[in-house]
């Protein structure tokens, strides 16, 4: 409640080898925030969700998160800090060999043994509904679910917790524009009902341009800016112009600003009947 | 998050108002548990549920709220804009009637389980004589087109087979061998007859033991290998990339397994029975005090050659049956990782069995036609 950042990134730097992900990287996420990390491919953006949530040690750097060092932390330590966060990875890894009921209730189990089997079931069953599944998809496997549904059962179980922070990975990759976009509306309809603050990793302009608050774009080995996507637009650095320019950057921009003025039509015509 | 308060309430019974549940404290997931079963246990009928003094709220408190409140039809009253959002969000899940999970009863499934295994493996039988079709077939249209022939797999996979099984098959026939020399050294000394330990490293190794334990190696390395790269390359879709681009998974991933297995597999045996017979003559020499020349010389004239052909035939037999079994049961493999594990398994169990009853198989036949 106290601290405005949620997760705060200092000096962070990352190698393999002889090859530098990051070399003195900064970023900070504010409390209530989606905010969206956009950068080429090989940018190291997957890499700074690892090291964030504790799965890729750091060369160097500081990581905070909720006020916690996070760095050198073995998976048993800083729970308190685990169970306050979800993390939807990229291909969705839900465990193949559990029904997504099940998935949903991996992280209750571990952390709160004590919760009845029907209380379980209802949680796991509420949770279906909030990520938009269809309630026979409760008692399948993920061998048997489309890959949209499988991103949506992954992000069931990523708020199975009731997380007050939620990382994304990419979560509209692989997904039909529709889908992409439903995708979108569930993601900013759960921050605003939840309140959830949301790291999202993305190549989707769209998804930028929809939900987003702020974007951090990486590329040179750290955070050259972060800011509204209006912000962004002003600063002159080649990737950047490439990137939200390029055809698909204007396209994302027009769609966006055709939405908003249809809701301003609407909204003006409500304002006059 | 500050420390959540105890979720906790009180029943009051209000005249001609019916009761009044009242929560209060942090109906939060973390201190929910206790009070899930008793707000379960709270006897109706229930009027009003009341949440002005509750401070904190989560989907898990909103959703103990809502059910409380449909299953008695009671209002909630005093919820703040936070929690009311919550308890609509979650109870949207009602229109949805909760979808009971698939109940069979235990005699269905076990009827059902049987008759599912002898589907399986009556199919999987004759997948198993359609894929050696296959493997026969691009074989030949291989040996047609030899241009078309893998070279260089085939020698990767002589390594992988025979080279680097070199230390461990060496390693396990040398301990047989003094395993096999001490035991019948020590029973045959019963009867004066230590001499005779030499025939029974001699024939047991090049007939049977020195193949047999070889082939449940190269099973044990090889054939699970097999079928755990061609099971990954399966779920990875490269196969289906294979044929799409006009190449046949059987030429290219299969023959040169095959091949190197039925090339390595005698060589391996040779090595596996001479490392034995070392190992036997070594325990000889020290325990019963025949020197290696005269070890040698009576092992000469007591194992007849035909012991050593009796092995070479079984050899490459069991080595196309081990890499056959393998990369039959790779692409088996569909759906998810813990396949390549199930049909790994069921690589090295098929190919040990098989192997073992066509050893029994060949034990008589030799016999029979008087090579015994």
């Amino acid at each position: 409640m106290d601290q405005p950042n949620i997760i705060s990134v200092t000096g962070l730097c990352n190698s393999f080898g002889d090859q530098v992900i990051h070399q003195d990287l900064n970023i900070e996420v504010r409390r209530g925030e989606i905010l969206g990390v956009v950068g080429g491919s090989g940018t190291g953006k997957s890499v700074l969700m690892r090291s964030i949530i504790g799965l890729q040690e750091p060369v160097a750097g500081q990581i905070r998160v909720f006020d916690q060092g996070m760095v050198g932390k073995e998976e048993d330590e800083a729970t308190d800090v685990r169970r306050r966060w979800g993390v939807l990875f990229q291909g969705g890894a839900l465990f193949s060999t559990l029904t997504v009921a099940e998935n949903i209730q991996v992280p209750l189990r571990e952390f709160y043994p004590e919760f009845s089997k029907d209380l379980l079931d209802e949680i796991a069953r509420y949770k279906i509904f909030l990520s938009g599944l269809p309630p026979e998809a409760a008692h399948k496997y993920p061998s048997e679910l489309s890959g949209g549904m499988r991103k949506r059962a992954s992000l069931a179980r990523a708020l199975a917790m009731d997380p007050e922070l939620l990382f994304l990975d990419e979560p509209t990759s692989g997904l039909d524009p529709i889908g992409a976009a439903n995708f979108d509306n569930l993601t900013r309809d759960l921050k605003e009902t939840l309140g959830l603050t949301v790291f999202l990793i993305t190549h989707d302009l769209d998804t930028l341009y929809a939900i987003c608050d702020r974007v951090a774009v990486l590329a040179d080995q750290k955070v050259i800016a972060i800011g509204a996507i209006e912000e962004l637009l002003a600063i002159d650095h080649p990737w950047i112009n490439a990137y939200f320019s390029g055809p698909r950057g204007r396209a994302a921009r027009r769609g966006h600003s055709d939405q908003n003025d249809k809701v301003r039509s609407e909204m003006q015509q409500r304002g006059r009947s | 998050m500050v420390m959540a308060n105890p979720a906790n309430f009180v029943v009051e019974d209000s005249p001609g108002a019916g009761r009044i549940v009242r929560l209060s404290g942090s109906f939060v997931i973390a201190s929910i548990s206790d009070v899930d079963g008793q707000l379960r246990d709270v006897t109706g009928p229930v009027s009003q549920i009341d949440l002005s003094a509750v401070d904190q709220m989560d989907t898990v408190g909103a959703w103990l709220v809502h059910r409380t409140a449909k299953f008695y039809a009671a209002d909630i009253t005093g919820c703040a804009k936070d929690a009311g959002r919550l308890i609509d969000a979650v109870s949207g899940v009602d229109a949805a009637e909760a979808v009971p999970r698939p109940h069979v009863s235990s005699l269905n499934r076990f009827l059902a389980e049987v008759g599912g295994g002898v589907v399986v493996g009556i199919t999987t039988l004759l997948q198993f004589l359609g894929f050696v079709g296959q493997v026969v077939k691009a074989f030949f249209i291989l040996m047609m087109n030899p241009g078309r022939f893998r070279w260089h797999a085939v020698v990767q996979h002589f390594d992988m087979v025979g080279v680097r099984a070199l230390g461990i098959v060496g390693l396990m026939s040398f301990l047989i061998g003094i395993v096999i020399a001490q035991q019948g050294a020590v029973q045959l000394r019963q009867f004066g007859a230590e001499i005779f330990t030499i025939n029974l490293i001699g024939r047991l190794t090049l007939r049977e033991l020195g193949i047999l334990m070889t082939a449940i190696m190269v099973a044990g390395r090889s054939g699970s290998a097999f079928a755990a790269q061609i099971g990954t390359m399966k779920i990875t879709e490269e196969i289906d990339a294979m044929r799409t681009i006009g190449v046949v998974p059987a030429e290219a991933l299969v023959v040169p397994r095959v091949i190197a297995a039925v090339i390595m597999m005698p060589l391996l045996g040779i090595y596996a029975s001479l490392m034995s017979i070392i190992g036997g003559g070594i325990l000889c020499w020290i325990v019963l005090d025949i020197p290696p020349a005269t070890f040698v010389q009576r092992l000469r004239e007591v194992t007849p050659l035909t012991d050593f052909w009796v092995g070479m035939i079984k050899a490459p037999i069991f080595g196309a049956i081990i890499a056959m079994a393998g990369c039959f049961q790779g692409m088996q493999v569909t759906g998810n990782a813990e396949q390549v594990g199930l049909k790994t398994t069921a690589a090295v169990v098929q190919a040990i069995f098989l192997v073992i009853v066509l050893d029994a198989f060949f034990a008589v036949f030799f016999s029979e036609i008087g090579w015994g």
